[in-house]
């Protein structure tokens, strides 16, 4: 079915969302729809799915022209969306979701479901038990569920808005060659996503979406990566190429600058930890982390970062070994000694660990304060001093949770004290654009400079290669040895975190 | 044996208006909405169904007012929390002081009146198996009622369409609304529905197993079929349990009166709300993340059956209970 749409608009009070878009997808084939964060992508894929409802403009669906009241009405004209983070019920069974206000023609009884939930997956490649509890399930498993309840319940179109966000590499593979076959069978997918790789790896045609409105329409695919950037950030940013170029001598100069101060003293110092987390145990693990230095921990999610992160960080205790901290045994210390001994920890959940989504910059600088009162004044002017100096586009007074993520992780750093020996950051740049990461790594490359040690656990490779000293690469639950950065490659990382070769890397170390 | 027989027939006859209530609870609370309001509910339900029963000389219209007064309280809840965004807890904290001062204004005229009450009804045949029969067969049409309306409300929330769309509010109205639930709508049936049964509950009182009126007739019986909610983990089979467990200790507290004369009355009135908070804090242990750490931290061959029980007994609340929910 093709989807079209002309002149849709949609405004959240000043901001205009999607302005005056008119665009065309083509039945049969797989849309991407890129653009930097904010662009208006999830917004324009929310209208086309009824989800919103638009302020202005029309949308077609095969021919005709539809208004769409809510998601129901969509997914009854063959419209169906995945979210970002997939909108279920995780305390419900995998069947239960799939019956869930499932039009009664599509799942007649539960047996019938069964059936289904069995047929699409098996054709689809998906691995969804039906009785399996969402809650246990991977970001994944939860996408590849929310496909097949959409596609039981009639939908020909698909969206799916950032599906590769959180999901391993096998998942992603399953669900680009799942897509692929629905598209041969003449459904038309919409993916959207701010990777350039995955979109000329998967699409046939990409758009692009800057500010809300749409600088780049139907593009065959391929097209030079460098056009595609320059769509997306604008092409006053004077070339992506050697603004990359720029960075990257910018990151040698800091690296030069500092490089594992010799006779420092090490920010961490693991013997023989072990340390368990649901059913993944890191056993018998000894690590020197040096102070300035960045270690990077790269593996599949779920592989046993987190489990190191959370150790370095005091937030897990461990069941054997210990745990020294700038050369102070800090083994089963509360997270709050670990503060103390000067160790941050940034989480990948920013408003779930990180922040008080109410509150604003000024307030989380008035709780980092001493004593019983608090001095609104000098709080204010912390938060002015940290909104000039990172670049944070927010007012003191701004709610946290009203920030984009980039200005929230920015805000994060800014709130890490000036004197400290250790950051342990996971994911510190997910689901961040490429200019808001940049920013948060020259930060975090000055902390180094500085002396202070950064772990950090990330799904990008690239990220990993371009600004760790060293990589510690997790595969169930084992650990490589410290690898030189200069010693790997691209290939040779991935072969790694998929296992390919791991032991003999494990050994040689 | 018969006097076993006879006092959990007793039991299961007590605890049929907090089974009433607790089910009309269960079911606004799966989906999603907390009707604080309970107890004032359950008095004015009580009243207004003792009034109109005592008037007309008709039960089934006293029964009738009591449920419509149970959905309009309800409505109102809805309505303020529902349509205009106020908070639940609030809305339903005030509407129970105000449906309490209420049943005592209005009720007045009723105080210490003899009226009509349910007939005692034994099922022909079936009341003559032993033990069962005296143990289920020998009561009035409100306790049969009560019995049947746990199963019922089971089968309804956990194996029909609607029941799982209902449970979806509780747990992620947004999930619902994107699945072309009406959220909204849903929310305001199954808030009245819940408050309909909750009216009914205070006739059950007034009208069969506390017969009459007076003043705070039913006191305390709103809040303790809150607690009891939350003790049977929003899942009826164990909310009626916990129904049955609160009637047999208010009966074992009125029967050790006359074993313990020397003892104030009043130890023996708050006796079975203090141990239901015991209870109650147990159970809830069991979804603390603090046992989750102490058996976690514990030897293989003792953990996994700890764990596995820990995990039968803890009852999560709905997801978004209480929470409100906005098209976006």
């Amino acid at each position: 079915m093709e989807v079209a749409v002309h002149t849709l608009t949609k405004h959240f009070g000043p901001v205009r969302a999607n302005d005056g878009l008119t665009v065309r997808f083509a039945e049969g084939q797989i849309h991407g729809v890129l653009g930097e964060n904010g662009a208006g992508k999830s917004t324009l894929m929310k209208l086309i799915s009824g989800y919103l409802r638009p302020d202005g403009g029309t949308l077609t669906l095969g021919g005709r022209a539809v208004t769409l009241q809510n998601p129901g009405d969509a997914l009854k004209a063959g419209v169906g969306m995945v979210h970002q983070e997939p909108l279920d019920l995780p305390a419900f069974s995998a069947l239960e979701n799939l019956l869930c206000a499932a039009p009664r023609w599509a799942l007649p009884t539960m047996a019938e479901a069964r059936n289904t939930l069995r047929l699409l997956a098996g054709r689809l490649g998906f691995t969804v038990e039906p009785d399996a509890l969402v809650a246990e399930m991977t970001v994944g498993q939860r996408q590849q569920l929310e496909i097949i309840r959409l596609l039981a319940c009639g939908a020909r179109v698909l969206i799916l808005d950032e599906p590769t966000t959180g999901i391993t590499a096998a998942q992603a593979r399953a669900l680009f060659t799942a897509l692929r076959k629905l598209a041969a069978e003449g459904n038309t997918v919409l993916f959207v996503s701010h990777k350039l790789d995955e979109v000329a790896d998967l699409c046939d045609t990409v758009s692009v979406l800057r500010a809300g409105r749409l600088v780049g329409e139907q593009m065959a695919l391929p097209q030079p990566q460098a056009r595609l950037l320059e769509l997306m950030f604008g092409a006053g940013m004077g070339g992506w190429g050697s603004e990359a170029e720029g960075l990257a001598r910018e990151n040698g100069a800091l690296r030069e600058s500092a490089g594992g101060q010799p006779g420092a003293q090490a920010a961490w110092r693991l013997e023989r930890v072990t340390a368990r987390e649901r059913n993944l145990t890191l056993r018998d693990l000894s690590l020197t982390i040096p102070a300035g230095r960045i270690v990077g921990l790269a593996g599949l999610d779920g592989s046993g970062q987190q489990i190191l992160l959370r150790l370095l960080a005091g937030r897990a205790r461990p069941e054997a070994g210990r745990v020294i901290v700038r050369g102070t045994d800090l083994t089963g210390a509360p997270s709050r000694a670990f503060r103390s001994a000067g160790v941050e920890y940034l989480p990948a959940d920013r408003l779930a660990e990180g922040m008080v989504g109410p509150l604003s910059l000024a307030d989380h600088f008035a709780l980092l304060q001493a004593g019983a009162l608090v001095d609104r004044g000098a709080a204010e002017r912390a938060a002015r001093a940290a909104i000039e100096g990172y670049g944070i586009k927010a007012t003191p007074v701004t709610p946290m949770s009203a920030l984009s993520g980039g200005n929230q992780q920015r805000a994060m750093l800014a709130l890490v004290p000036e004197r400290c020996g250790g950051l342990v950051c996971e994911h510190p740049t997910r689901g961040l654009d490429v200019a808001s990461a940049r920013a948060i790594w020259r930060r975090l490359l000055q902390r180094r400079a500085e002396g202070c040690a950064v772990v950090f656990a990330s799904a990008d490779l690239d990220e990993l290669l371009e600004y760790s000293d060293e990589v510690l690469v997790f595969f169930a639950g084992q650990v490589s040895p410290p690898l030189a950065r200069a010693s790997l490659s691209t290939g040779r990382l991935a072969e790694l975190i998929g296992g390919v070769g791991f032991d003999g890397a494990a050994q040689r170390g | 044996m018969n006097q076993v027989i006879t006092l959990l027939a007793a039991v299961l006859a007590g605890a049929a208006p907090l089974v009433i209530a607790s089910m009309g609870a269960t079911l606004s609370e799966r989906a999603g909405v907390v009707n604080l309001s309970l107890d004032g509910t359950i008095l004015l339900g009580a009243m207004a169904g003792f009034g109109v029963a005592l008037s007309t000389g008709n039960l089934a219209l006293g029964f009738g007012m009591a449920a419509l007064v149970g959905a309009l309280v309800a409505l109102v809840l809805a309505y303020l929390s529902l349509t205009l965004g106020q908070s639940q807890t609030a809305v339903g904290f005030v509407l129970a002081l105000l449906c309490t001062e209420l049943s005592s204004f209005l009720g007045a005229p009723f105080v210490r009146v003899s009226g009509p009450a349910v007939p005692f009804a034994p099922i022909p045949l079936l009341a003559e198996i032993p033990l069962l029969g005296p143990l289920l067969f020998r009561h009035d049409a409100v306790i049969y009622a009560s019995m049947l309306l746990v199963p019922l409300s089971w089968w309804f929330l956990f194996r029909t369409r609607a029941g799982l769309t209902i449970r979806a509010l509780g747990e992620r109205p947004q999930a619902a609304y994107a699945r072309g639930v009406p959220v909204v709508p849903l929310r305001y049936l199954a808030t009245i529905a819940g408050g309909a049964l909750v009216g009914l509950a205070g006739a059950a009182y007034s009208l069969d197993l506390k017969q009459g009126w007076s003043y705070r007739h039913t006191f305390g019986a709103g809040w303790i079929a809150l607690a009891i909610v939350i003790f049977g983990g929003w899942r009826p089979w164990r909310v009626a349990l916990g129904c049955y467990l609160f009637a047999a200790l208010e009966i074992l507290a009125l029967r050790s009166q006359s074993a313990l004369p020397g003892a104030p009355t009043q130890v023996f009135q708050v006796a079975p709300f203090a141990l239901m908070i015991v209870v109650l804090a147990l159970v809830n242990l069991a979804g603390s993340p603090a046992l989750a750490r102490r058996i976690a931290a514990l030897p293989p061959p003792l953990r996994e059956p700890l764990r596995r029980l820990v995990a039968r007994i803890a009852a999560p609340p709905p997801a978004a209970l209480g929470q409100p929910f906005e098209r976006p």
